[in-house]
């Protein structure tokens, strides 16, 4: 077969394929939404008053029409379709590389059942009898999660992740001021490689926060944490596995330590994905624990939210839930206010309604053996990636490589060797199609890397992601200035940082860019 | 079965990989948990769905034990509200590139970036400031972060609270504010504004809200704001988004820090599910360091004329200095940001305008015939924006008797008192059907 004019085309079949997949970003070159608003042109109408005008107050009146875009609808779709193909999302990318926090598939039918006005439509302060529907969801999904966690009741009104963190943070306060307490409990004991929203949490409720730094082997210090409990510690608040992958088998230990100590144990589940079915808070002797249904129960991350939070607590801490709860008498469900020891509200209504009903219908079509199997994937994918990875020369994992569902990997060899920073080796591999990430501050993992593969990828995808960092170490070695010059098939071109942390440049809106840039 | 969810489930796959990392099982691989730790029987659950269409049927089953405010005329507001979500919106924000993806970064993600930056800079233009954050979770936690920031900016711990908040959100505050922080609040004026006010220069800050939890619109905001500057103090003000087409936005009238819910920007009311925060100052290095959210700003890259995103000042967040950061930062409410950045670019200026006359007038009117149907409208003389308090011989009796009209006729406030929420949705004829059914009810 040929084509036009002579040239010659490839024979079918068209094998053997490229070693990597190409790929390039959508690039559309979109002007700011502003810059193409044009006086006069409307995306929607709105209904008439059809009653009498209200004259406003001088005082109260808007003085001038707010300076918000002009477009006609096609062109704001159009807009937004264009910026959301600039756009990677686990629909069509391989998303393995943020480790933490746990992407995985969000199953389209369960789109369709928030989106459905039976769950779109309903306001929140409605009477009881009229939502049952989704009372019973609440309900089912608090029972699920507290059998996954061990926990005797759980709240499912925090917004998020971090959200749930802090209520749990509040109940602690709550709960040691009801025995008096309250004052002399004044710190919480963390860790460094537990997610900074437990430090942060803490100190926003008022704590003093001691940090337990990492032993020779990678666990938190018991030692270190020996010396700090006493009489002052409110609580212990820890990740397990923590951030970087590693499960402390000494859980119950500290646990004890700081109960011993007449404090309060509260674990941070957002790295649970690779532990359902497996091992449960309630069992080390937590008093509190947390899930991120955005994470381990798939709802999807949205660009950062809305997310959902879960919160568990032990028998005693139950009468501090937030309220209302969710009851059910043997035939109606109802909300109970009348809770006197309760934190209170934590956010307005009852909790992010669209992804408690997403989490309980992506258990409800997995039941215990598929939780289980969740599990079990994640952790073997994690360790047949770490396997990959590990092949890679200049690629390294502090603290063995005793594993469950994901890793902090360190380029330090590759760094020592090229030059070549971790954040360099993600921009680059971005160039692939891949999202990619370093970790939080501080990098006490030199040039560290993150991957959590989680259950939804297959063995195909994470050789094509582990095949993408062995091309990108491989270049960073041949041509490392050709990787710090990455991205190269990215919607744009790297960009000049140094405006962004400059008060007199920095342009966190249009209007501020407009006023310092373009006067 | 390979579950549909789990493509590494199949027998053989597996088989292929625990060769390949030379384990015999994936038991082994869970060698590091102790076995006092190990569940050792399966979780106790209902059984799965096995099939999309069983999980569809089971769903579909609980859910239609609801009844939802399309099938019914409802008047329910106080804080979750019914306006009208434009198709764009649902379409943008069910799009699965955005839906499906992580907060990433700016190179991979820049259509991510761009739409929170075009976000930020609308409401930016709606709020006139220069400085609006990533959305916080909802608009109590934007109050109380906003609070918390005019505590550390002026290093003082009290602060004047206006009566007219709702007490879900009240409940909120005090949680988060009061180990530390000092709340007076100030007795709701007869008008229903906020009444008589005193500071000195012990307080760091005035807190409003404009339309308040009575659905009046506070007039004084100046007098407010000099009052608060006059002794050092900020005037942090909550205003809801969706009035500022018509009602002069906080900085305006000298706030120093706006705050609020965009749920009525495109959101759906998800059963309270639809919520955001916003938090906005000025362009001012010391007020932008106490926001704790993410900051987006636009940056120039290595080719000229091109626009590039990324984070403004990290060093305040949790993220770079865990407890030494301002509060925390998290997964938050990022794509209700983005969506109802779509609502306010389709609605545009005379939008927001004409919607904001809609439910001026609307309002209005709905007051003039509940009242002329016997009920007691309380503040009949302030300017409303969406809701009003009216007073009923029994708030239940009354919920009850409409209810049985195929009518959710609001909230109920206390034994006599409903709050009644009027939006761009309901017709003329929808108010003159509540208030036929109020004086059949109270005659």
């Amino acid at each position: 077969m040929s084509g036009h004019a002579g040239e010659s085309f490839a024979e079918l079949p068209v094998a053997p394929k490229p070693p990597l997949r190409r790929f390039h970003q959508a690039r559309w070159d979109e002007p700011i939404i502003f810059e193409q608003s044009r006086p006069g042109r409307r995306g929607i109408a709105v209904p008439a008053a059809g009653v009498p005008a209200v004259e406003l107050p001088a005082s109260v009146r808007r003085a001038e029409p707010p300076k918000l875009p002009e477009m006609s609808q096609l062109h704001v779709l159009r807009h937004y379709v264009r910026l959301s193909q600039e756009n990677l999302g686990v629909d069509q990318a391989i998303a393995v590389g943020q480790g933490t926090c746990t992407m995985k598939y969000s199953p389209k039918v369960n789109d369709r059942f928030v989106n459905d006005p039976k769950v779109a439509e309903l306001h929140p302060l409605q009477p009881d009898d009229t939502v049952q529907g989704v009372l019973e969801v609440y309900w089912r999904l608090e029972k699920i999660l507290a059998e996954i966690s061990g926990m005797h009741r759980v709240s499912l009104q925090p917004a998020s992740g971090s959200a749930a963190i802090y209520a749990n943070i509040a109940m602690i306060r709550a709960y040691h001021a009801s025995r008096g307490e309250g004052r002399q409990r004044d710190q919480v004991i963390t860790t460094m490689f537990s997610h900074p929203s437990n430090a942060a949490c803490a100190k926003t409720a008022g704590y003093e926060v001691i940090t337990l730094m990492p032993d020779e082997n990678g666990y938190p210090d018991i030692e270190a944490l020996r010396a700090a409990v006493g009489p002052r510690t409110a609580a212990l608040m820890i990740t397990n596995p923590e951030d970087t992958g590693i499960f402390n088998p000494r859980i119950e230990e500290f646990v004890s330590l700081v109960h011993g100590a007449g404090g309060l144990a509260c674990y941070d589940q957002a790295n649970a994905n690779g532990i359902l079915g497996i091992t449960r808070a309630a069992d080390a002797g937590f008093d509190l624990c947390h899930f991120n249904l955005h994470k381990t129960f798939s709802t999807p991350h949205a660009c950062g939210g809305p997310a959902g939070g879960a919160s568990g607590v032990s028998e005693r801490l139950a009468p501090f839930l937030p309220g209302p709860t969710v009851e059910f008498d043997g035939s109606r469900y109802h909300l109970d206010a009348d809770r006197p020891q309760s934190v209170g509200k934590m956010r307005p209504f009852l909790g992010v309604t669209p992804n408690v009903v997403r989490a309980y219908a992506w258990v409800m079509a997995l039941g215990a053996e598929g939780l289980r199997e969740v599990a079990e994937t994640a952790v073997l994918n994690n360790n047949y990636l770490m396997h990959k990875i590990l092949s890679i020369p200049g690629a390294s994992a502090p603290w063995g490589e005793k594993r469950l569902e994901q890793v902090r990997y360190s380029w330090q060899g590759l760094f020592e060797e090229t030059g070549v920073h971790s954040e360099e080796i993600g921009v680059r591999a971005a160039d692939f199609g891949v999202h990619y990430w370093t970790s939080h501050h501080p990098y006490l993992v030199p040039e560290p890397f993150t991957l959590e593969p989680t259950e939804s990828y297959s063995k195909e995808d994470l050789d094509e992601y582990a095949a993408i960092l062995a091309h990108v170490a491989d270049e960073a070695r041949r041509d490392p200035e050709h990787v710090k010059g990455a991205p190269y098939n990215q919607t744009v071109h790297k960009i000049d940082q140094t405006s962004l942390d400059d008060p007199k440049q920095w342009s966190p809106t249009w209007r501020a860019y407009t006023r310092k840039h373009l006067a | 079965m390979t579950h549909p969810y789990i493509p590494n489930a199949e027998p053989g796959v597996r088989a292929e990989m625990l060769a390949a990392i030379g384990a015999a099982s994936v038991e082994d691989l869970y060698a590091v948990i102790p076995a006092g730790l190990r569940l050792d029987r399966p979780l106790d659950l209902p059984e799965p769905m096995a099939s999309e269409h069983e999980l569809v049927a089971h769903m579909r089953g609980l859910l239609a034990r609801n009844t939802d405010t399309t099938e019914v005329l409802s008047f329910l507001g106080h804080g979750c509200y019914p306006h009208h979500v434009p198709a764009v919106c649902d379409e943008v924000n069910g799009r699965g590139e955005f839906l499906t993806a992580y907060a990433g970064e700016p190179y991979e993600d820049h259509g991510r970036f761009q739409a929170m930056f075009e976000y930020v800079s609308m409401m930016a233009e709606l709020l006139e400031m220069d400085v609006v954050n990533v959305p916080t979770y909802d608009g109590y936690q934007a109050a109380g972060t906003a609070i918390r920031m005019a505590v550390r900016y002026t290093g003082r711990s009290k602060v004047l609270l206006s009566g007219a908040v709702s007490a879900d959100k009240m409940s909120k505050l005090r949680d988060f504010l009061d180990h530390d922080v000092e709340l007076v609040i100030a007795p709701v004026g007869a008008g229903g504004e906020i009444g008589d006010v005193e500071i000195d220069e012990t307080f760091a800050a005035i807190y409003l809200e404009t339309p308040n939890v009575y659905g009046v619109v506070e007039t004084r905001g100046r007098e407010l704001a000099d009052l608060a500057h006059g002794v050092g103090a900020l005037l942090v003000v909550s205003a809801d988004p969706i009035s500022l087409g018509v009602l002069a936005p906080p900085a305006a009238y000298g706030a120093d820090i706006a705050c609020g819910d965009i749920q009525s920007l495109g959101m759906h009311q998800s059963y309270g599910g639809g919520h955001a925060g916003y938090i906005a100052t000025r362009d001012e290095e010391r007020l932008v360091a106490e926001i704790p959210s993410r900051l987006f700003g636009i940056a120039p890259t290595a080719v000229p004329g091109e626009y590039g995103f990324g984070d403004v000042f990290y060093d305040r967040t949790s993220f770079a200095h865990r407890e030494e950061g301002k509060e925390w930062v998290g997964t938050a409410a990022a794509l209700w940001g983005i969506t109802a950045g779509v609502y306010l670019a389709l609605m545009g200026p005379e939008g927001m305008r004409e919607l904001g006359e809609t439910v001026l007038a609307r309002t209005r009117y709905a007051m003039d015939r509940v009242a002329d149907a016997g009920a007691r409208v309380l503040h009949p003389d302030a300017v409303h924006f969406r809701e009003f308090a009216i007073e009923v011989p029994s708030s239940d009796g009354l919920l009850a008797a409409l209810r049985e009209r195929g009518i959710f006729g609001g909230v109920r406030l206390d034994d006599r008192t409903l709050l009644v929420c009027v939006t761009e949705r309901h017709s003329k004829d929808d108010i003159d059907r509540l208030a036929a059914a109020v004086q059949e009810e109270l005659a």
